[in-house]
């Protein structure tokens, strides 16, 4: 079986705990796993933006415990100035890499697509867990960065050079912790280059018998969209960031000009473009906020579906938008880059395309709400957690009608109104998209039910406390207030700050509402009541395993065929309203 | 690409084939209504096939990224763009690697006449797998030598944007070459294996990607030859 | 239950959220833009105004719809119901009211996009070099001869305020340069603003002047305004550039031209 890397869908059930649930190539395990990694992610990033609230509102206020945490970067737990950018780098950095890419893609994409597609596992199962265990090694290096020198980086998530190209001289963190910073995230870049090269392989190749391509689920679709995307975002920023650490490490001069004078020191460069990082960057950057959105557009549509009880208006038309969001997210990045000094006309060839983009998330937008019109809305925590994404998708998109106009952005470019919007349509919405996905297939993935009373107040809270803090952001951007700053000093910010001290409560308020969410995790894992093979009454092939969670090779030594498209609603048949995909004979004209 | 079928050539083998095969990943469509699946299925829709496809398309476009960060560096409008005379070992390197991609052809031919049974012994099959192999290894080893001309004239990985991008294509393609190199022993061990039966996808999808290899070579001396 | 608590709340944070922003202030603090004082700055404010207006009918549009059909449909039984018109009709009237939306604000935005940055600045605006490093910016005028010194980045020595680098032993033009920690500029005359950076990017950012423009090391960009009203405006640095990003300020200081004339010359001295 050695060729089992490279080829056999199938693998022998493992026996020994380590094959079972530590290397385990088994893609419902490495699912699991990217989720726990997430999960973990997750609550450090908000931690962290716990104590940039804090801080931000009460500079001198010491932190419990803080002190003792980070001798340099909070002396006696007061967070100084530096220490602010490096927890908000990490914090992005956290957020967006091993939260948003791993949870909705890697975890449930890893747990669910093989099934839905009627696979036995992912294509390369070897690869698979290699992909993850190669995730784990970066949030590793990423996080080994707090406890380094003098911590971890402060040039934020996006790494602009050449403030995080010269090293040590640049300030605090970007010795080592920036160098870190730079491995961490090519490490990460190889083990999503591998894993959308498994998801590809798999979508294309292990499709069970009638799985047409037509006939794949939304969700699916959408995993396989992003994984295509992935694949090529990830491949520009891998060697942009091995040019980053050569600049950093041997001396190179890619990203640094000649005759920078900092800290006192002549930079010993000549030549180099800070632009050609923003360039490599942002193509990648933002293909990278799709590949955090658009699997949760798929959660939400899958969900959305079986829980009104019909199909959406077009099920097929959310793919084409989705498509043509995949595609036009490579000729937008440089939008972010009105104000960096590039041609003035190529930053209307970039604002085009980035309205074009409000196009097909209208036709979305329209389609969910028009099929919820005459449906049978079920409510439940998932299908709550839907329409709460909606709400945000609506609110974060329609503040990027605004970014996407250089005129405007002469205004708002780094400012509060960005981080209300990335944060609104990138970080809330696609977290709901996980929250949802979580309430809904936690029945599959553990054989039982989440408690629905937990689940609804987590919503509700949730949905409050999130609108609470990043709605003011955007009052914030319309007064001026820019972004990055670690206390706000200036005349004109300080009248702010009542609004900063509503948001930081706002904060913790939201933070705090996730205990929920985990205490319902852990007691419904162990002590939930017993979910029926099929608890929501949906058609798609992840219902249709012999047992929850799946058996080791999902359908217990059979294999699904496929009869009909995914969505079979609102029709009679002998199960209810609903036709299984594997259940023969005919289904509804489509 | 030449089409290549081959039946093992031992009881042993062909039981291995089939299981490998009853173990491969794709059975579309080729399921029988309700039956038991695990016994037949479709051996063909292999995912390595995809997968180096897919794999290669990455890639690319890092090289894609890399080239024009090239050009933008190029034109960053300070003049530091110099010239550095390319080592002439490098027409001698691609002439080797050129030479491997048609050993390869020529392996890939005789292994299918081998495992059609038409040849007695693996000695004619594994000699031109060993070409192919060596033939690599000169172009890396020439790789090297390229880079010592370089060092010998003073040319650094930092002493200016051309040396810097010479240093970068050349070693990156060169770690993506190893990986070649890699899967070309993983096939000649299996070829000779008995327990573990070198397949035809396994030996086609590694001769795509050592193509794929030369091509990119080409390329990437091009824009070298072109820019330095 | 649910469904119509959802639908309430929805409804009332929509409500909520457009509140402040059609008030222009949140929690007694003002939230809008400030008072423009620059001669571009209207095409940049009726095209944020028009955007607002857009965006905010689409969102309470969409919030309001969004509550209503949950309200409506929630744990509903019996037969569903289709939209009239299906994804056909969202799909037509996407095209045609974004579609055209977008190509009208693309239109119109462009054009205040291009005052900024499409027209060069006049041939009699005044030059002014603007150099940003961790973490002040500084200014210069080029004096009397019109022409800017060279800059050295090893002769920066900010003990001596020689903060450009400058080197007026062997440089005739750096001689009669006069170097500044504020912008002072004479109301309603065109300033060509040269930015440089000494270290890492910067950003330079008036809300009042509504100018947003990078340093970006290694590149000679320039930006260039008239400023319509005397008074002092905070300079600050929108673009992360290590510790002290958030302490990076200086001041727009504009003056009559006569004001201007006194301090340039009291400055040469
Ligand atoms: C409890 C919820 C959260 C709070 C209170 C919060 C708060 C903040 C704050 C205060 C900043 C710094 C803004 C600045 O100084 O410019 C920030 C930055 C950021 N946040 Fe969050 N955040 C939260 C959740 C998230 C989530 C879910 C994401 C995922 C997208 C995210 C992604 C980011 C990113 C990418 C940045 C930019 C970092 C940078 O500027 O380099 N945040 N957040
Ligand atoms: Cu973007
Ligand atoms: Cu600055």
């Amino acid at each position: 079986m050695s060729d089992m890397s490279v080829h056999a869908a199938v693998h022998g059930a493992p026996t020994s705990f380590i094959r079972k649930y530590v290397f385990s190539l088994d893609h419902k395990i490495i699912g699991l796993q990217y989720y726990a990694l997430a999960l973990v992610a997750v609550v450090t990033g908000m931690v962290l933006s716990w104590i940039m609230r804090v801080h931000l509102v009460w500079p001198n206020a010491p932190i419990p415990g803080l002190g003792a945490l980070a001798k340099v970067g909070a002396p006696g737990g007061v967070v100084t100035p530096e220490y602010y950018l490096q927890l908000m780098t990490m914090h992005g950095t956290l957020m967006v890499f091993f939260v948003l890419t791993n949870a909705p893609f890697a975890a449930f994409g890893n747990y669910f697509l093989p099934i839905q597609i009627g696979a036995e596992d992912m294509a390369f199962p070897r690869f698979n867990m290699m992909s993850f265990w190669t995730t784990f090694v970066a949030f590793c290096i990423l996080i080994s960065a707090f406890f380094v020198g003098d911590g971890p980086p402060l040039s934020g998530w996006t790494g602009y050079a050449p403030l995080s190209a010269v090293g040590k001289d640049a300030g605090p963190g970007q010795g080592i912790g920036q160098s870190l910073w730079g491995i961490s995230i090519f490490v990460f870049c190889i083990a999503s280059l591998l894993g959308s090269l498994n998801f590809i392989a798999t979508t294309l190749d292990l499709r069970t018998k009638g799985m047409t391509l037509s006939r794949m689920p939304i969700v699916t679709w959408a995993w396989f969209i992003t994984s295509c995307i992935a694949l090529l975002a990830f491949a520009v920023l891998m060697p942009a960031c091995l040019l980053l650490i050569l600049d950093r490490v041997t001396g190179t001069s890619f990203f640094i000009p000649a005759g920078l004078n900092v800290g006192d020191h002549i930079q010993p460069h000549q030549g180099g473009s800070p632009l050609l990082w923003q360039h490599l960057f942002w193509f990648f950057g933002h293909p990278e906020v799709y590949i955090a959105i658009l699997p949760a557009i798929g959660i939400v549509s899958h969900i959305l579906i079986c829980n009104m009880r019909k199909n959406m208006l077009s099920h097929r038309v959310l793919i084409y938008c989705m498509m043509a969001i995949g595609f036009l997210s490579y000729m937008v990045w440089g939008h972010h880059m009105f104000l960096s000094g590039m041609n003035p006309f190529s930053a209307l060839v970039f604002s085009f395309p980035t309205l074009m983009i409000t196009i097909p998330a209208t036709i979305m937008t329209l389609i969910w709400l028009g099929s919820l019109y005459g449906s049978n809305l079920r409510i439940n925590s998932a299908s709550l957690f839907c329409l709460g994404f909606i709400s945000m998708f609506v609110s974060g998109g329609v503040s990027g009608f605004f970014l996407a106009q250089p005129s405007i952005d002469i205004y708002l470019h780094a400012t509060y109104f960005v981080v209300g919007h990335f944060h609104m349509v990138m970080g809330v919405a696609a977290i709901m998209g996980v929250f949802a996905g979580t309430y809904f297939w936690f029945p599959k993935m553990t054989g039982r039910m989440m408690n629905e009373t937990l689940g609804r107040w987590h919503f509700f809270l949730t949905l409050i406390g999130t609108y609470a803090i990043f709605m003011p952001f955007h009052y914030l951007g319309l007064a001026g207030n820019v972004r990055r700053y670690s206390a706000f000093q200036d005349d004109f910010l300080v009248p702010l700050i009542p609004v900063h001290k509503f948001i930081t409560y706002a904060a913790l308020f939201t933070g705090a509402a996730q205990l929920i969410f985990i205490a319902n995790l852990v007691y419904s894992r162990f002590k939930g009541p017993q979910a029926s093979p099929n608890p929501w009454e949906c058609t798609s092939l992840e219902w249709s395993t012999p047992s929850s969670p799946p058996p080791f090779d999902n359908f217990g030594g059979q294999h699904p065929v496929v009869h009909h498209d995914p969505y079979q609603y609102g029709v009679k048949s002998s199960t209810g309203d609903y036709i299984m995909q594997t259940s023969p004979g005919p289904g509804a004209a489509s | 690409m030449a089409t290549i079928l081959h039946p093992p050539q031992t009881e042993v083998e062909r039981g291995r084939q089939l299981e490998n095969n009853g173990a491969g990943g794709g059975f579309r469509n080729l399921a029988p209504e309700g039956g038991n699946l695990r016994r037949v299925k479709d051996p063909s829709g292999e995912p390595t096939r995809t997968g180096i496809w897919v794999g290669m398309a990455a890639i690319a476009m890092s090289f894609a990224a890399l080239t024009s960060a090239l050009y933008v560096r190029e034109g960053s409008g300070y003049a530091d763009w110099t010239h550095i005379s390319l080592p002439p070992i490098l027409w001698f390197n691609t002439l080797s690697l050129v030479l491997s991609s048609i050993a390869l052809e020529r392996a890939r031919h005789r292994v299918a006449t081998f495992m059609r049974g038409q040849e007695g012994t693996r000695s004619v099959p594994m000699l031109w797998l060993n070409a192919t192999m060596l033939l690599g290894l000169v172009f890396v080893v020439g790789q090297y030598f390229a880079w010592l001309k370089l060092r010998s004239e003073g040319l650094y990985l930092p002493t200016n944007p051309n040396s810097s991008f010479f240093y970068v294509l050349t070693g990156v393609h060169v770690v993506h070459v190893l990986g070649g190199l890699g899967g070309l022993s993983r096939v000649m061990l299996k070829f000779r294996s008995a327990t573990n039966p070198l397949r035809r996808s396994t030996l086609d999808t590694t001769s795509y990607y050592w193509h794929f290899m030369g091509l990119l070579w080409v390329y990437l001396l091009f824009i070298l030859w072109l820019k330095l | 239950m649910g469904g119509k608590i959802f639908a309430v709340l929805i409804v009332i944070i929509a409500l909520a959220s457009a509140v402040p922003i059609m008030n222009h202030t949140f929690l007694g603090a003002s939230v809008t833009l400030p008072e423009d004082i620059s001669t571009h700055g209207k095409a940049i404010d009726d095209q944020l105004s028009v955007t607002m207006k857009e965006a905010g009918i689409s969102f309470l549009a969409a919030q309001l719809v969004l509550g209503l059909f949950v309200w409506q449909f929630a744990n509903r039984k019996g037969a569903t119901k289709t939209f009239p018109g299906g994804a056909t009709a969202m799909v037509i009237v996407a095209f045609l009211f974004v579609g055209a939306e977008v190509l009208a604000l693309g239109m119109v935005g462009s054009k205040a996009w291009g005052m900024v940055y499409f027209k060069p600045a006049a041939s009699d605006a005044l030059p002014v070099q603007a150099q940003a490093g961790q973490f002040a910016f500084y200014f210069r005028y080029p004096g009397p001869d019109g022409k800017f010194g060279q800059i050295h980045p090893d002769k920066i020595d900010e003990g001596n305020s020689n903060f450009f680098g400058l080197d007026p032993e062997n440089d005739i033009p750096a001689r009669d340069d006069i170097t500044a920690g504020e912008l002072v500029v004479p109301v309603g005359k065109e300033v060509n603003l040269m930015m440089h950076a000494k270290d890492v990017g910067h950003s330079f950012y008036v809300r009042e002047l509504r100018i947003q423009q990078d340093f970006v090391p290694g590149l000679d960009l320039s930006v260039h305004f008239t400023a319509t009203k005397i008074g002092k405006y905070e300079i600050v640095c929108t673009q992360l550039c290590g510790l002290g990003h958030y302490n990076m300020k200086s001041y727009l200081n504009v003056m009559s031209q006569e004001d201007f004339d006194k301090w340039l010359k009291s400055q040469s001295n």
